[in-house]
């Protein structure tokens, strides 16, 4: 069982005992602990089970590499799943609970999967949920989602209630790793005047050299690290980071740096977590080197660590996992793990060493202390369940045939080697080669990523570059496997993936299928997909699938290094952009009155429309008929800012916009409106609206209430790479003025009553505009209809647009005038056959099929779309083609509904004749009426066709003119 | 005619910063060659200024004038005089390949002020503030709509944004000047 000392323990401050709860057991730990060191030293030695055979797991490391210790932190809106132990700071009154199991962690039914090894091996579900087909997803499909995933998602309707937020950040050098390269790397280009950014993922600094008591430039680390970290805090151009985390490189200098910020805070008021997006000149790696494990049978039992992980916790929290700790080992660092036990005063019974001989210094001082070295040895298995109760070894060079003798012991430390953490100098394509003598991949300097100057820009230093501190080591000997000759019994008890049950024998069977592509061998046996991703277990995997395949390891290769390096929050990558921010909401001048008045809204684009503005207990449906027909009887009023309103001035511009739109808008006298439609290159309708002359070389353009900025940018792309010499400015006025429209028969009193102006037939006819006081408001007044009816759309500076709508309601109200809504809109417009953008156009419409040809200039040389429209399949007889739909008996049909044919296409597709593109109920009608694309429709008048309806039904309705209400288009022009 | 109110109606949030609604600003867009001796002497004639160099800003008796693009000048005088100044410059460099329009309702404007401003600003905007100096002018973007910011005097800027994301400009500002916020990166 673990313990915590009763002295040491370089970070923690034991007169500060801290209270926290682990399944809900009431434990304590100390101020500096984390959460592992802390259940470590309360005696906590397993933690959680894995992910297949819900084995009982342990903590096998110290840092961001640990595989086993997830927990469920905290409750409720700030539950969080899968967290790793070794990673969480403690805090007072923490909540922990462990995960992957029921009905507890003691008692497990899932373990009995662990029984049932071997009905589980590599590529088990591709091998068993093959068929039958149909059993994939009512029967595969649910056991698997039950018995798979780790910690428990956050209930659906918590609201996380923490805030996140990003910072965008520049400097010269980015530096990923506060230990000793890292910290000396800062300084060198702090003292060289470079703008520095350097970055710690743990709270504290100094790495390795802290824990194992190395010298500095003559000073002992600790101290060097506080000097340096000092001199670093006093420079204006450096900024120093430590919880941030460098979680990924990108290209062109472009990092992203994970800071966690109130994470050992809960409930602080400040944001817990804050993502760096960091451009940097150059970026240095400086993450240290991660240990290996070696694989020998039951390497995953609770108690067996890495020999680098038992001296951080001795030296850093004071605690051990166990009494009786023996270590095995490849090499002569481990051998450190030894004396720090020894010096914490926990016994050694025996380092175990799988070279012939152990000759080095450390293991001569080993030796000098009394302690047992067991060279040429292995350990055959580990002894024990839920904890470490002894060691059973053999020779390392056998099969584990026999058994030599066995240890007692509660503790393993193991340590295989290392690996430089290559991640960051990987991200954009850093190259590796092998290193033979220390058996790991290590950055090529030669192969660096490169930047857009063809130079590298990501530089590794320090153990993360291979430079491990061992010139006066003996030679390591690389062990994949323990021992050498291991049979099938042991390798199938030989963990390398512990979070994802991931075994030697797996790799080896994949290797045996075929899976002779690591990433394939990878993707088949899980091996490195857990949430560490692989850390500990990849290059110990591709090592014996190298072996598997009698291949060298440089030629397997790694798999692909992908950030982030840990996983990060999703609240990170959101920042700010949630709740009332999560996306702009773009308002009109008027947007306060609609609130205020019941507005139901409608999102257009990312503004946000009134629908309609239902009365007290009135239906959405009610509330449109009863605006429609306040328009069409007397008069209403809709704010119609969003319109798109865009000046285009300039010698060229008549010019520019013959060329924009399919009719001639050069020809427009001053003072009049013209509707226009613009197509894109192949001829299909982009956009419509309203042009009116303003002078002689300027016109003002409405677009779509959505289109605005796309058509802006479309007039802007024309003018700056084709026509880049054409004179023509295109200024975005949509959002200068409030445009309201005041609409139906009594609209003209209504501005008669503002007053101010001549609104008379004479003075301003249908498809006018002029400009003037109306109301004392400086205005410009477009006759221009949308409805069918009297119509008015007036422009006021977007600062008096509220004061204009009050005005135009308060002269209005003797009128009976109505605020209506986009719905209401939407049936005017339908009632009267007009298009909507959207709509009647799917991006694959041509105006020819709207019936829109009088739009369309036959005497114009060129504009955009005319040769796309020319085309065969757009000149054909056979296209869909508008026209007005009535059901036989009323109804309203449906949204989108197509017209079956009989039979189906060469596509074996069920044939159609159509569909429909607008669809209401008409209260100035009563009856439903529709938009519909028709096979030849303007042919068809009068002939009846079936359209689909609710659950498989048809639906009869007669073709006829789209347009239903005033043909003659004598109430528009009164 | 009634009082023109700006989007904000003069909201004042104290945060890690004092962000305030600068109220209605006569912002009046000018397209052209910058270049031109003829649109100098218009401008100095209307504003006092002189035309800024490219990413400056430039003050004068009766406005400012702020770089906005190799062909466009932002011309910042009193709200009450956007329509005539407008006219004006239209009238001044009539027969010219010119372009004034009015656009202070299109707009909203915002001051930020104190020793966190470009802290806050960071957090939103991707813009390197080291070298950001008095008088310097960004067209960015800020979270996810377009904005121009310029540095009037060491702790005070000025945001322009378009007028129906002036709430959405606030709200995103507010948030990340809440207390707690603090970041030191720009010292």
């Amino acid at each position: 069982m673990s313990i915590r000392l009763t002295t040491g323990g370089r970070l923690i401050d034991r007169a500060h005992p801290v209270e926290f709860t682990f399944n809900g057991a009431p434990l304590h730990g100390f101020a500096g602990d984390t959460l592992a060191s802390a259940l470590i030293g309360a005696g906590q030695t397993m933690v959680g089970r894995s992910f297949k055979y819900h084995r009982p797991r342990g903590h096998v490391a110290s840092g961001a590499e640990e595989p086993n210790a997830l927990v469920g932190l905290g409750e409720g809106a700030r539950f969080e799943p899968n967290q790793r132990t070794t990673t969480t700071e403690l805090f007072e009154g923490l909540k922990a609970v462990s995960q992957n199991h029921w009905p507890s962690l003691n008692f497990d039914i899932g373990a009995i999967n662990a029984r049932l090894w071997r009905f589980f091996p590599a590529g088990f579900y591709y091998k068993t949920f093959l068929r039958p087909r149909a059993f994939w997803k009512w029967v595969y499909e649910p056991i698997i989602r039950q018995s798979a995933g780790l910690g428990k998602a956050p209930h659906p309707e918590s609201r996380d209630a923490d805030r996140y937020e990003q910072l965008y950040a520049f400097c010269d050098v980015l530096v990923a790793g506060g230990g000793i390269a890292g910290l000396q790397a800062a300084r060198q280009a702090a003292d060289a005047g470079q703008r520095v950014i350097l970055c710690e993922q743990a709270a504290h600094w100094g790495g390795r050299a802290v824990v194992d008591g190395a010298s500095i430039e003559g000073q002992p680390a600790d101290s060097w690290v506080a000097a340096t970290l000092a001199h670093l805090h006093g420079l204006p151009h450096v900024t120093v980071l430590n919880r941030t985390m460098v979680a990924g490189v990108h290209d062109h200098g472009y990092a992203l740096a994970y800071q966690r910020v109130a994470d050992h805070q809960p409930g602080a008021d400040a944001p817990r977590h804050r993502l760096w997006r960091v451009r940097a000149g150059q970026i240095v790696n400086a993450a240290g080197a991660i240990e290996r494990p070696i694989s020998f049978a039951g390497n995953d039992v609770p108690g067996v660590m890495l020999a680098s992980a038992v001296r951080d916790y001795l030296v850093n929290w004071a605690v051990s996992p166990g009494r009786r700790v023996v270590v095995v080992t490849n090499n002569d660092d481990a051998y450190r793990t030894a004396l720090a036990l020894h010096e914490a005063g926990v016994t050694v019974p025996a380092v175990i060493d799988a070279r012939p001989q152990a000759t080095g210094p450390l293991p001569a001082r080993v030796r000098a202390l009394g302690i047992r070295i067991a060279e040429g040895t292995a350990i055959r298995h580990v002894i024990g369940g839920k904890g470490v109760t002894g060691v059973a070894l053999c020779r390392f060079d056998s099969d584990g045939g026999a058994v030599a003798e066995t240890l007692d012991c509660d503790a393993v430390a193991m340590s295989g080697g290392w690996s430089p953490v290559v991640h960051l100098w990987s991200h954009c394509g850093g190259k590796l080669i092998w290193d033979e003598a220390r058996a790991m991949f290590r950055p090529d300097a030669n192969r660096p990523p490169l930047g857009a100057d063809g130079q590298g820009f990501v530089r590794c230093v320090g153990a993360a570059n291979g430079d491990l501190d061992d010139q006066d080591q003996a030679a390591m000997l690389p062990v994949w496997m323990m021992p050498a000759r291991a049979d099938y019994l042991l390798r199938a008890k030989m963990w390398l993936d512990p979070q994802n049950d991931v075994k030697v024998s797996d790799i080896q069977l994949a290797a045996q299928e075929g899976y002779a592509s690591v990433e394939h061998a990878k993707r088949y046996t899980t091996l490195g997909m857990a949430t560490d991703q692989g850390k500990l277990s990849n290059i110990n995997g591709l090592a014996i699938l190298s072996d598997a395949l009698g291949q060298p390891i440089p030629q397997t290769g790694t798999t692909t290094f992908r950030p982030p390096y840990t996983p990060i929050s999703l609240g990170a990558i959101a920042g700010e952009a949630r709740g009332e921010v999560f996306q702009p909401l773009r308002k009109t001048p008027v947007y306060d009155w609609h609130a205020a008045n019941g507005a139901h809204w409608e999102p257009v684009g990312l503004w946000r429309r009134p629908y309609c503005y239902p009365k007290d207990g009135e239906s959405h449906a009610h509330a449109v008929s009863r605006e429609v027909t306040a328009v069409r009887g007397r008069v209403g009023v809709l704010d119609a800012s969003t319109l798109g309103k865009l000046l285009v001035r300039g010698p060229d511009a008549g010019r520019f916009l013959d060329m924009l739109y399919t009719n001639v808008m050069s020809t427009l006298p001053v003072g009049k409106c013209r509707y226009g439609l613009m197509c894109n290159e192949n001829g299909f309708l982009s956009d419509d609206g309203v042009v009116a002359r303003l002078s002689e070389d300027s016109w003002l353009c409405h677009t779509t209430s959505g289109g605005a900025d796309r058509i802006h940018g479309w007039m802007e792309d024309w003018l700056q790479c084709e026509w880049w010499d054409w004179k023509v400015h295109v200024v975005n006025l949509t959002e200068q003025f409030a445009q309201i429209a005041v609409v139906g028969p009594k609209a003209r009193q209504v501005l008669e009553k503002l007053g101010g102006m001549d609104v008379s037939r004479q003075a301003l006819p249908f498809m006018d505009w002029r400009e003037g006081r109306l109301g004392g408001f400086d205005a410009r007044v477009f006759r221009i209809s949308f409805s069918g009816e009297l119509s008015y759309e007036i422009a006021v500076p977007a600062s008096q647009g509220q004061a204009f709508w009050d005005a135009v309601l308060a002269a209005g109200a003797g009128f009976g005038i109505t605020p209506y809504g986009t719905e209401a809109l939407h049936v005017l417009r339908a009632e009267k056959g007009f298009i909507m953008i959207g709509d009647e156009t799917d991006g694959t419409v041509i105006p020819q099929d709207l019936g829109l040809s009088w739009a369309v200039s036959k005497k114009k040389p060129d504009f955009l779309g005319k040769r796309g429209m020319e085309r065969s399949a757009m000149v054909s007889a056979d296209r869909w083609q508008l026209v007005g739909l009535e059901t036989l008996d009323g109804s309203v049909l449906l949204d989108g509904a197509l017209a079956p044919l009989p039979g189906k296409t060469p596509n074996g597709q069920q044939a159609t004749q159509g569909r429909v593109t607008s669809t209401y109920f008409s209260p100035t009608l009563g009856k439903g009426i529709a938009m519909a694309l028709v096979h030849r429709g303007p042919q068809r008048m009068g002939e009846v066709i079936e359209l689909q309806g609710e659950n498989g039904a048809r639906v009869k309705a007669r073709i006829t003119d789209a347009c239903f209400y005033d043909k003659a288009g004598e109430k528009q022009n009164v | 005619m009634s009082e023109p109110v700006s989007a904000l109606m003069g909201a004042r949030a104290l945060g890690l910063i004092d962000l305030a609604d600068a109220g209605l600003a006569g912002m009046v867009t000018l397209r052209g060659d910058l270049s031109s001796p003829l649109l100098a002497e218009a401008l100095l004639a209307q504003t006092g200024c002189a035309v800024p160099d490219r990413r400056r800003v430039t003050t004068g008796v009766r406005g400012k004038l702020v770089w906005m693009s190799p062909d466009e000048l932002l011309v910042l005088v009193d709200y009450t005089r956007a329509d005539a100044v407008a006219a004006a410059l239209n009238t001044a460099l009539a027969g010219g390949f010119f372009t004034a329009a009015n656009v202070s309702d299109a707009r909203a404007m915002l001051t930020l002020t104190g020793p966190q401003a470009r802290d806050m600003l960071a957090k939103l905007c991707p813009v390197d503030f080291a070298d950001f100096a008095v008088g310097q002018v960004r067209r960015t973007r800020l979270a996810q709509v377009a904005a121009a910011l310029w540095r009037e005097d060491q702790d005070r800027w000025t945001l322009v944004c378009f007028r129906s994301v002036a709430g959405y400009v606030w709200g995103v500002l507010d948030t990340v000047s809440r207390p707690g916020g603090e970041v030191g990166l720009y010292r």
